[in-house]
């Protein structure tokens, strides 16, 4: 009967995408109009073809639901290789503007492809990151089954489908010209009922948990959950213009705009790539260094403290704007006293191997998480020091910015997911160990050195161009132009895109030594995972 | 009182006082509940003890096992 029902509606949605590509007001839609009747189809004829077949009901309550998480780590692991490729190809870009191909011009320009870059990194990579590993330590933690049944898988392909609309759409010219929140408004619905479904599966994962207790991990992936839905419905109130076109109308306007946006976008940076992330640490750490976390008081204290001001944060990013200055400056404030929350959970993080530290000569996983939980530690004493106002005006607009960006985010979210990753494959395809270590220590250093010669070189790049932009001759006359600042760049844009080559074919030598886990390693004996409980 | 004064005047004074309150009583309640430092030892190692498959359907047993 359930498939009846199926049925019926995939028909109707790939109907209606059909309807929809015909009538399409511009190429954008068209094409996700058209993605989504493929996938409907796809799917219709896949349970067509199920229908009727006889079906087991074996009890499955005694047994994790991995399948979903062999997903999400699979697509993890490839969507920060296309991730770190777009990001590798708009680097070289800046520094060679030949690359921008008169053939590729609006499609592939350096324009068009940094939103790509952004939202692959951050919600393709970062996003699967998050729901594989959540998904995995939720049901550890909690030792019960994922609840929802085959809700989880509906989560993973929703949000593969979410990525593509929303990845064909900016090359196509579908934006809303909002940072990190691109996606035009279709995108953001399909996102809202795919968010709802991964809390309902999550939560209903706790209530029906067997330890008493909530771990730390699930407290920190379920405030990023929850935040991240209400930033997201908030900063993407809009009304499309059209029902068959891409383009909406922002409902608010002017500075409550960008004040809205960067609540949005700063909290973005909070919840999705922090606390999401922090509840990685709060797992994975201690299960690679076979310990438990350092403190757990300091961890729920770390939980309340980071939460109660993040939150507040995000005005830091509208200094010397048209925004009133009682904002930016509590954005400030807040922003340096999360200095203090940040290195409680740093320290937390790193103590976790006391009396363990021999582990860091000979595990190179544990390696990459304690140099993940490092640049944690360096980028939110860097973050709270670039929103203070007079910093910020040198560094905002600069590459700086840039930089910090990416200690962050290939530092410790890099890391932390790869340590994850390394952790994870193993376990889940039942191999003993990882196919090579030493390719993991080649990935380690590709990846430490390629951030280092990014950091540095943003680092310079970013305040040679700030004070070139300020420098001012007796006269008051500005020295340099514009287009000076950007000569000036040339050769740090070279280091930077060395760099992330580097990153980029660690990546590379991870996804090689991963599918060679899972096809060479030899298989862990007797595994009881496939037996149901009595 | 316009919607914008009413609701900016709530944030500086009751709602401020809530959260500080809730914080600081978090915080009290984490360090020094009595029990606190036994439980929180034994959920640290929360992580260690349903590695390859969920506890048992039964509850009594679930939680000593491993």
């Amino acid at each position: 009967m359930g498939n009846y029902i199926k049925l019926v509606v995939l028909g109707v949605i790939a109907l209606f995408a059909l309807i929809a590509t015909n009538y399409a007001r511009d190429l954008a839609y068209m094409v996700n109009a058209l993605t989504v009747a493929l996938v409907a189809g796809g799917l219709f004829i896949w349970t067509l073809r199920n229908t009727g077949e006889p079906t087991s009901n074996v009890d499955l309550s005694g047994e994790y639901m991995d399948g979903v998480v062999r997903a999400g780590v699979i697509a993890t692991a490839l969507w920060g290789v296309v991730g770190f490729l777009v990001g590798v190809v708009i680097a070289f870009q800046l520094a060679f503007p030949a690359l921008n191909f008169d053939w590729a011009q609006g499609y592939a320009n350096f324009g068009r492809l940094r939103p790509l870059h952004t939202s692959a990194v951050i919600f393709a990579f970062g996003g699967n990151a998050l729901i594989a590993t959540s998904f995995y330590v939720v049901q550890r933690t909690s030792a019960a089954r994922l609840w929802g049944g085959n809700l989880s898988w509906f989560v993973f392909g929703g949000y593969q489908l979410f990525i593509v609309l929303a990845a064909t759409g900016y090359l196509l010219g579908a934006t809303q010209s909002k940072e990190y929140a691109e996606p035009e408004w279709y995108v953001d619905w399909w996102l809202t009922i795919i968010w709802v479904a991964y809390l309902a599966v999550f939560v209903g994962t706790l209530v029906k948990r067997k330890e008493p207790h909530i771990y730390v991990a699930n407290w920190f992936y379920l405030s990023f959950i929850i935040t991240v839905a209400m930033l997201h419905i908030v900063n993407n109130l809009s009304i499309p213009v059209s029902v068959f076109g891409s383009k909406s109308v922002q409902l608010f306007s002017g500075v409550q705009d960008a004040m809205t946006q960067w609540w949005y976008g700063h909290n973005a940076v909070g919840f999705f790539l922090t606390a999401g992330f922090l509840g990685m640490m709060y797992y994975f750490i201690p299960k690679q260094a076979e310990r438990p976390v350092f403190s757990y008081k300091l961890s729920i204290i770390h939980f309340w403290a980071l939460i109660f001001l993040y939150i507040w944060a995000g005005p830091h990013h509208l200094h010397y704007t048209a925004l009133p200055d009682w904002a930016s400056t509590l954005g400030m404030v807040f922003s340096i006293v999360l200095w203090m929350p940040s290195w409680g959970g740093m320290i937390n993080g790193l103590m976790t191997l006391s009396g363990a530290w021999d582990k860091l000569r000979t595990d190179p996983i544990i390696r990459m998480m304690v140099i993940s939980v490092g640049f944690y530690g360096m980028s939110t004493f860097e973050g709270p020091m670039m929103s203070i106002r007079a910093v910020n005006s040198l560094s905002h607009y600069t590459d700086w910015t840039i930089g910090h960006v990416h200690s962050g985010a290939l530092g410790w979210n890099g890391m932390i997911t790869f340590g994850a990753l390394y952790f994870l494959v193993p376990k889940l395809w039942n191999r003993e160990r990882l196919y090579s270590l030493r390719l993991v220590s080649w990935h380690f250093w590709l990846a430490t050195i390629g951030i280092i010669l990014y950091a540095a070189s943003m680092w310079v790049t970013g305040i040679m161009e700030g004070l070139m932009w300020r420098e001012v001759d007796a006269n008051g006359f500005l020295v340099n132009s514009f287009a000076d600042t950007v000569s000036a760049k040339f050769p740090m844009y070279v280091v930077r895109g060395l760099g992330g080559v580097m990153f980029l074919s660690g990546a590379i030598i991870m996804c090689y030594n991963l599918y060679m886990t899972v096809r060479r390693s030899p298989a862990v004996e007797a595994t009881n995972g496939t037996v149901p409980a009595e | 009182m316009e919607t914008y004064s009413l609701l900016r005047e709530f944030a500086d004074s009751w709602m401020l006082l809530t959260l500080f309150v809730f914080f600081v009583g978090m915080f009290l309640w984490v360090m020094f509940r009595p029990g606190a430092n036994k439980t929180y030892r034994d959920v640290a190692n929360i992580p260690f003890r349903h590695e390859d498959k969920p506890a048992p359907a039964k509850r009594s047993g679930g939680e000593k096992e491993a």
